[in-house]
């Protein structure tokens, strides 16, 4: 087990160096001078731009800008973004959010997806089967920026519920609002998924063995049903919890969330090459730290599996 | 005609005591089906599962019912604890147990009744026990629903009473690191658990090799006089069922169409279905070969004709010092290496019948792959006609493959759904280039007559058909490229029994027609004893004892033929060859 998770982290070397090489070309190659972008509509000096290529490494070759930026990286040192400030510190300020946006969503979209896709799969073919699928499929259908908009009117802006923007703060209840749109999509899957996966378990052999021991029906349902119906289950979650918290540009946008996606967005718009490629980096180490997650999860729940 | 029945051993006898609780008159009986219908509901309106059925269970005693799938059997004991799938109900008639009418008790009662008052042993120990618990907590939660002491020492009595060695440790581990026998003593331990006054036992060991299958009846027989329970035991073999229980009923579909004591069932079946499942139960076929020779009567009317062929010298197959090692992946990247096949060599002579036999993990499938071609050997060689097949090039291996063809056990799954009767049998002969389209269709025609489906099955897919005729499709496909050699992979072990001994005639008809020579794997003796000439035994990879089947059957030389024969079922009973 030791070993199988010190082998992942070994496999987090490859990944890291194939995705910042990959990023760090594609903002490379981007056209237009960087410097542009810094120096605003009114120009600078070709002096004050020789000195900005110089201290960005601009004047370099591809190579030698990454490989340096790489030893940053390696001695803890994220370097600065063209406005000049050290990128280390925005991430630490923004990612906090959308760390907090992330898991509001999780949470919303598994607790009402697993319950909801537990009494549906249970009551299958039923009334109440029947309108939660159709409404999840509804959700799935309809984009994530409909929703967002329309939920940010109606309850922020007429119902007056909620603020229907998160200030500076991203209180926890400024956020309930995006949390739930970010989570809704999601949570359409988990109710699916769970759905199907208790109709399999139900009629499982070792179910009826169960009932036939002379459980009760819940205990037959929470012990037998639902764990083993939870292992795909966890599975998408996992994954999902990587992309929550990768930000998202949409919804982050749409509630104004000063967090990871936004800032990421803005920095591919100034064009601002040395934050894109540590946001994205940054991203992927989370990413794959979240499948480990899941991983380890998948062994815990299913006995089956055991990693070596 | 006479009827004199002897039994062996002293369990049987006890069991046959005219003293023994069934008699009795005045004890009321513990379980009671009157005039009980199911109805199970479907897409298509509401289907009769079971009609009229009709059973008493006395206090302590042994019923068994016996059927083909499909017959009712288990869907009337599930019906006793309510476990109908979903869609059945009880539509008539009532179910009481102990004097209670239960048919429409509360959820609540039945939940009460459950486990301590009606325990239940499922049939598959594969799927019957929840993988991502452990045993003792399976055990655990039983007691413990059931309102009793359910600590850690409770758990392993339960758990060592079952027959689990070293119950105490092994409650900590999970289903899916015990073998099939321990999983079944793990059901059985929770079955009785609670000390249930009946226990359900629903083909409780079906799924497990022949030799642990009797060890398991033997301790769940034990266990059930020791502590008096009665047991309802569902079994599709009537071999078995006359063994262990003292009332036997047939049920047929969906209705009980005999019922009596065991030995009475067995040599004076009066209903015609009854009368077929005796004369064709592979294990009570056995034993009346035995029996007969023992009696010192002529055996050859009663083998089918191919056992009864002389020798021959011509080999088809020559199999020798066989060998199949296998890698196994281990922790850090090492391997280990997995030796299935050790050294084995056996022959068949052209037109015979050769039948390897083992349990399950012994490596005779293993063995059938090689010879088919479908898996390499590490080393040893495989002479067909002379030629070694495991040095043939591409080409040499295509016509080897016409000349040998296989018929596998599972004849829901071998065939392709998504072809049909016609195209299925036809494709080896286009793969093959042989004939033109025209030609192809007669040879299917005459195929299917062969096998004795009508030509108007050609156009029908494999879904609409029985098991019996997907497995002689299945035949008819193997035989479509006219070849000398079949190897039968368990070919009839999922089918029930009639249709197994309707298959069983029909290979044995076309090695007669066809000179045909088979390659028969089984784990089931008492099908050998009926189809094969040559017996090898293989246990754990190695072939411990081979000759021609008098031999093995009459003069087992290891301890280990002698314990898989003496697990056929039946093992207990002697019947005088005139009687079925």
């Amino acid at each position: 087990m030791v070993w199988y998770i010190v082998r992942r982290f070994l496999q987090l070397i490859p990944v890291f160096l194939g995705a910042t090489l990959l990023v760090y070309f594609l903002v490379f190659s981007l056209p237009g001078d960087a410097t542009a972008a810094i120096c605003g509509e009114r120009g600078c000096t070709p002096a004050v731009v020789a000195g900005l290529r110089e201290q960005y490494n601009l004047d370099q070759p591809f190579w030698i800008q990454y490989l340096l930026y790489l030893k940053g990286v390696l001695t803890f040192d994220l370097g600065t973004n063209f406005s000049g400030r050290p990128i280390a510190t925005i991430i630490a300020e923004v990612f906090p959010t959308t760390a907090k946006l992330a898991i509001m969503a999780l949470v919303i979209e598994a607790v009402f997806g697993i319950v909801f896709g537990l009494i549906a799969g249970l009551r299958k073919g039923r009334i109440f089967d029947s309108s939660v699928l159709v409404l999840s499929l509804i959700v799935i259908a309809v984009p994530i920026f409909v929703l967002g908009f329309l939920m940010q009117f109606l309850i922020g802006v007429k119902l007056q519920w909620t603020n229907p923007t998160v200030s500076g703060d991203a209180t926890f209840t400024e956020l309930l609002l995006p949390a739930v749109v970010l989570g809704l999509v999601s949570f359409a899957y988990v109710l699916r998924l769970t759905r199907t996966s208790i109709i399999e378990n139900v009629n499982a052999d070792y179910v009826r063995t169960a009932t036939a021991k002379g459980l009760s029906r819940r205990r037959v349902v929470v012990v037998h049903v639902l764990r083993n119906s939870l292992i795909p289950v966890v599975t998408f979650l996992g994954a999902d919890l990587g992309a929550l918290m990768g930000g998202a540009i949409v919804t982050e946008g749409i509630f104004n969330v000063n967090g990871v996606g936004n800032t990421l967005y803005r920095a591919v718009l100034n064009g601002d090459g040395p934050m894109v490629v540590s946001i994205v980096t940054f991203l992927i180490l989370i990413f794959c730290l979240a499948n480990l997650l899941v991983d380890l999860l998948y062994a815990w729940l299913d006995p089956r599996i055991r990693y070596a | 005609m006479s009827h004199s029945i002897s039994s062996e051993g002293g369990r049987r006898a006890a069991r046959n005591d005219p003293a023994a609780p069934a008699a009795s008159g005045d004890v009321r009986p513990l379980l009671e089906l009157r005039d009980l219908a199911i109805t199970f509901t479907t897409s298509n309106g509401d289907v009769p599962a079971v009609r009229n059925a009709h059973l008493t269970v006395m206090p302590g005693e042994t019923v068994a019912i016996v059927g083909e799938s499909g017959s009712g059997k288990s869907t009337t004991a599930l019906a006793a604890i309510g476990l109908l799938p979903g869609n059945g109900r009880v539509s008539n008639g009532s179910i009481i147990f102990d004097g209670e009418d239960i048919t429409h008790a509360s959820e609540k009662r039945i939940i009460e009744l459950r486990g301590s008052s009606i325990g239940m042993v499922p049939q598959d120990p594969m799927s019957n026990l929840n993988p991502v618990w452990k045993i003792g907590f399976q055990v655990k939660e039983t007691l413990r629903a059931n309102g009793l002491p359910s600590g850690p020492q409770d758990v392993a009595k339960v758990l060592s009473e079952a027959g689990l060695p070293d119950a105490a440790s092994r409650a900590n581990q999970y289903p899916h690191e015990f073998s099939g026998g321990m999983r079944q003593r793990a059901l059985i331990a929770i079955g009785l658990s609670c000390r249930p006054r009946l226990l359900i036992a629903d083909e409780p060991t079906s799924a497990l090799d022949v030799t642990v299958q009797r060890q398991i009846l033997d301790h769940l027989d034990t266990m059930t006089e020791e502590l008096g329970t009665a047991v309802l035991l569902i079994t599709h073999d009537l071999g078995l069922a006359a063994e262990r229980a003292h009332k036997v009923i047939v049920m047929y579909k969906g209705q009980v169409v005999e019922a009596g004591p065991a030995l009475e069932l067995l040599t004076n079946p009066r209903h015609p279905y009854t009368q077929k499942l005796v004369a064709s139960a592979p294990s009570i076929a056995s034993r009346r070969i035995e029996s007969a020779k023992k009696a010192g009567v002529e055996t050859d009317d009663l083998l089918a004709p191919a056992a009864a062929k002389g020798p021959s010298l011509d080999r088809v197959i020559e199999v020798e010092d066989l060998t199949k090692v296998f890698k196994i992946r281990g922790s850090w990247g090492k391997s280990t290496d997995f030796t299935a096949v050790d050294k084995v060599s056996f022959s068949i002579a052209r037109g015979t019948t050769t039948a390897v036999v083992g349990e399950s993990g012994s490596g005779k499938s293993t063995v059938a792959k090689m010879v088919l071609g479908l898996e390499g050997a590490t080393s040893g060689s495989i002479r067909f006609d002379g030629v070694d097949i495991t040095t043939l090039g591409r080409k040499q291996m295509f016509d080897f493959r016409r000349r040998v063809q296989p018929i596998f056990q599972d004849p829901y799954g071998s065939l392709d759904p998504m072809y049909n009767i016609y195209r299925t049998i036809e494709e080896p002969l286009r793969v093959h280039g042989v004939g033109d389209a025209k030609s192809r269709e007669k040879k299917v025609r005459d195929l299917l007559d062969q096998v004795a489906l009508p030509s108007s099955m050609m156009q029908r897919f494999p879904n609409e058909l029985s098991g019996g005729q997907r497995q002689r499709v299945a035949i008819a496909r193997a035989l479509a490229l006219d070849p000398e050699v079949v190897i039968c992979d368990e070919a009839v072990s999922a089918l029930d029994v009639l249709v197994q001994a309707q298959i069983l005639n029909l290979l044995a008809d076309l090695q007669a027609n066809l000179g045909l020579s088979y390659l028969f794997i089984t784990h089931d003796l008492a099908v050998v004893r009926q189809i094969a000439d040559h017996v090898a035994v293989m246990e754990k990879g190695r072939l411990v004892e081979q000759g021609t089947t008098d031999e093995v059957f009459d003069n087992p030389k290891t301890a280990y033929t002698q314990a898989l024969l003496a697990a056929i079922p039946g093992a207990g009973l002697v019947l005088p060859p005139e009687v079925a």
